[in-house]
């Protein structure tokens, strides 16, 4: 019953944490992006299984490498981002795939919750609300931005800095994320409050709001269906987060 | 400096992975004068903006005059129509105050718009209507003058509006450039505009640069603009406008 409780409060957190990323996210138009990192956290996850170590911290460790990579493919190719998000996302998986010891494999690849514990309860709590507070600040600057970045530099918005902080929160978000849903699912995490809020919204307030709602909600009565139904609780929480979408479609602004 | 001069380009050059967009460019923008950049597509109309905007590298000097503002009317945003955000909130994105949003939409010819009364009325008791509108519900007129009404919240001394590629139509006999030239005299504007549109020029500006990567021309337009320049800038089938005097 703990256990339940404290991945209850995880859920939750992370679950409206990553939605409010994730409306970013969808304004950036990178939906996929969030899906790339969650196969970046693989390998991470591995070597943390091997060594003994926490999970979200090996992921995170990999996301910074992951996002770092890209950037520098960036400015040393021509090719376009998604192309290079895409070959980072294929190598990552295949690598991760081989380093996760074989028991541990579903679990990296779709979360598992049943053991969660205070600290980790709490740990993805204070990170949430951390996150929240410092995207918060430059959520109309990361807005302006993904409206026009020229429009934004030349409002003097230092629009680099701004991505670095996002990105940076995104990785932490996503290495929190997959103890939940999984390595697989965690881009579903960010991506589908964010389309499911905006399919309803009219306008910029409850755009977000509605973001981190559909997060919340979707964790809640996904981890509940878990504890009541007995399946894996990741993919429970992104079908719960699915249904919403769908529903949304039907209401549709 | 000069006191009346707002902005001085002095040889200026900008190169893009190698390829140069700019050549060998210098000219003076006068307080109060009406520029505008005139070229065919491709000529680096655009790149002058972001570059005289600081937003893009360039080698030479760009020297504005200290304490100028500059507001920016970029040729159009394409992806602002996949956010959920009412006008209001655009407008909150500039940290605009209520009063000067109001005071804006106003002088851009939003006239269903009641003007502000002495007392303060809340923004949205007002004009509730337009203010929560989705943005991406306007029409294309309304769009373009919500965009020059954005440029301008901060009292910008220098509007730099690039020109939309396709027509604007912002209602009735009233174009985009009569309302500019009234936001010009009302807040005593430098405007600096970019337009592929010889009419423009003739009816619209006191001086003309015409550009197809290197200066071809500059001056008052209807001195600048032989024909000659104008087969050198469009090649040999544009016809030359003819014009009358204002």
């Amino acid at each position: 019953m703990e256990n339940f409780l404290f991945s209850l409060i995880s859920g939750i957190f992370i679950g409206g944490a990553t939605g409010y990323l994730g409306s970013l996210m969808l304004t950036k138009r990178m939906a996929l992006v969030g899906d790339a990192l969650g196969h970046v956290a693989l390998p991470g996850m591995g070597l943390a299984l091997l060594l003994g170590l926490d999970v979200s911290f090996g992921a995170f460790v990999f996301l910074l490498l992951g996002i770092f990579l890209i950037w520098l493919f960036e400015i040393r190719t021509s090719m376009p981002t998604e192309a290079l998000v895409g070959v980072v996302f294929v190598a990552s998986l295949a690598i991760g795939f081989l380093i996760v010891p074989e028991p541990e494999l579903l679990e990296a690849l779709f979360g598992d919750i049943s053991e969660i514990s205070f600290i980790m309860a709490l740990a993805s709590a204070i990170f949430s609300i951390l996150i929240f507070l410092a995207i918060n600040r430059i959520y109309p600057n990361m807005i302006l931005a993904n409206i026009s970045d020229d429009l934004a530099r030349s409002e003097g918005i230092k629009t680099k800095k701004q991505n670095f902080i996002y990105l940076l929160s995104i990785a932490a978000m996503v290495a929190l994320g997959v103890k939940v849903v999984g390595s697989l699912l965690v881009g579903a995490l960010v991506i589908i409050p964010a389309a499911t809020a905006r399919n309803l919204s009219k306008n910029l307030k409850q755009y977000y709001l509605g973001s981190i709602i559909f997060g919340v909600l979707s964790c809640f009565f996904g981890i509940l269906l878990f504890k009541f139904i007995g399946f894996s609780a990741g993919p429970l929480i992104i079908l719960t987060s699915t249904f919403f979408f769908l529903i949304s479609l039907i209401f549709k602004r | 400096m000069e006191k009346n001069i707002v902005l001085k380009v002095e040889n200026l050059n900008v190169e893009l992975e190698g390829e140069k967009i700019l050549e060998n460019l210098s000219f003076e923008v006068k307080e109060g004068e009406v520029l505008t950049i005139l070229g065919p597509n491709g000529a680096g109309k655009t790149v002058l903006l972001k570059v005289l905007l600081g937003i893009m590298p360039f080698k030479g000097r760009i020297e504005w005059r200290p304490g100028i503002k500059t507001g920016y009317v970029p040729q159009r945003l394409p992806f602002i129509k996949d956010i959920p955000m009412s006008v209001a909130e655009f407008f909150n994105l500039k940290r605009a105050s209520g009063k000067e949003t109001k005071e804006i939409l106003n002088s851009v010819g939003f006239k269903d718009y009641n003007p502000p009364a002495a007392s303060s009325h809340s923004l949205r008791s007002r004009a509730p209507n337009f203010l929560n509108k989705k943005i991406g519900e306007l029409s294309s007129g309304q769009f373009q003058r919500i965009l020059i009404a954005w440029a301008l919240i901060g009292n910008p001394n220098v509007l730099l509006f690039d020109e939309p590629t396709t027509g604007i139509d912002i209602g009735g006999e009233e174009t985009i450039y009569t309302l500019l030239a009234q936001l010009k005299e009302k807040r005593n504007l430098t405007i600096l505009l970019v337009t592929h549109d010889l009419s423009v020029v003739f009816k619209f500006s006191n001086f003309v640069i015409c550009l197809n990567r290197c200066p071809i021309c500059q001056g008052v337009p209807n001195e600048a603009l032989t024909p000659e320049v104008l087969r050198n800038l469009y090649g040999e089938e544009v016809k030359f406008y003819e014009h009358h005097k204002h």
